[in-house]
């Protein structure tokens, strides 16, 4: 019925937060916030990837069963008698385990990322002690 | 039949990108996580549906077939839109420089 809206009202959330976790990398490194990337800023793109290209999928889904139109109120359950109940149950049920899921994935993702750029780190560090440079 | 075919592209735009990985000039770490974002989302659409409701987990039909290639060109599509984009932006910002 409604089950995306969840995730993409979630989206647009995350969208807000990597606006301004761009501006604060950007304004730490001295870039420009346009050009520069940081490493969360690109951490909370793939989450925001993953949430806005899932929701818009699932609304093609939605339009082809019928369960969404092109005009107001754009949910067809919303016009039956005890719709809206229905559809808030099911954007708190579906929709909010599927937003769980998605994050937890990206939070697997995170960690596997942070793990890989430590492994690659150690190496560095090490040798510049043992070369005595610093 | 939608969660297959999503799954089956997901996996291998990721083989695809992994393969590619150093020099990913054509997006496809952006088209792979569209289509796990569907994936996940859907994955569990069906398992709450069959906890739920019972009845069989994958629907195999035409319209449903029809369906999940809709949803693979769909994915393409913004893929491609955002390829562009990117592409346009860099020739763009290459002319800006000079």
């Amino acid at each position: 019925m409604a089950c995306f809206v969840a995730p993409a009202a979630v989206a647009v959330v995350t969208t807000v937060v990597q606006r301004v976790v761009r501006k604060k990398e950007a304004a730490t490194a001295g870039g420009r916030a346009d050009v520069m990337v940081g490493k969360w800023t690109q951490r909370l793109r793939w989450l925001n990837t993953m949430l806005w290209g899932g929701s818009a999928l699932l609304a093609l889904e939605h339009v082809w069963h019928g369960e969404v139109v092109l005009r107001p109120p754009f949910l067809t359950a919303v016009e039956t008698p005890g719709g809206v109940g229905s559809v808030f149950h099911e954007m708190l049920t579906y929709g909010l385990t599927m937003t769980a899921v998605v994050v937890a994935a990206w939070g697997i993702m995170v960690g596997v990322a942070e793990l890989r750029s430590r492994a690659t780190k150690l190496p560095d560090t090490a040798s510049e002690v043992v070369s005595g440079e610093r | 039949m939608w969660l297959l075919i999503t799954a089956g592209a997901a996996l291998t735009a990721s083989v695809l990108w992994y393969l590619i990985r150093p020099r990913d000039r054509y997006r496809l770490g952006f088209l792979c996580l569209i289509l796990w974002g569907a994936t996940l989302m859907w994955l569990v659409d069906h398992v709450l549906a069959h906890i739920q409701e019972g009845g069989p987990f994958f629907e195999f039909s035409a319209e449903a077939t029809a369906l999940g290639l809709s949803v693979l060109v769909l994915g393409l599509l913004i893929w491609l839109a955002r390829l562009s984009a990117s592409h346009s932006r860099r020739a763009l910002r290459a002319v800006f420089k000079r």
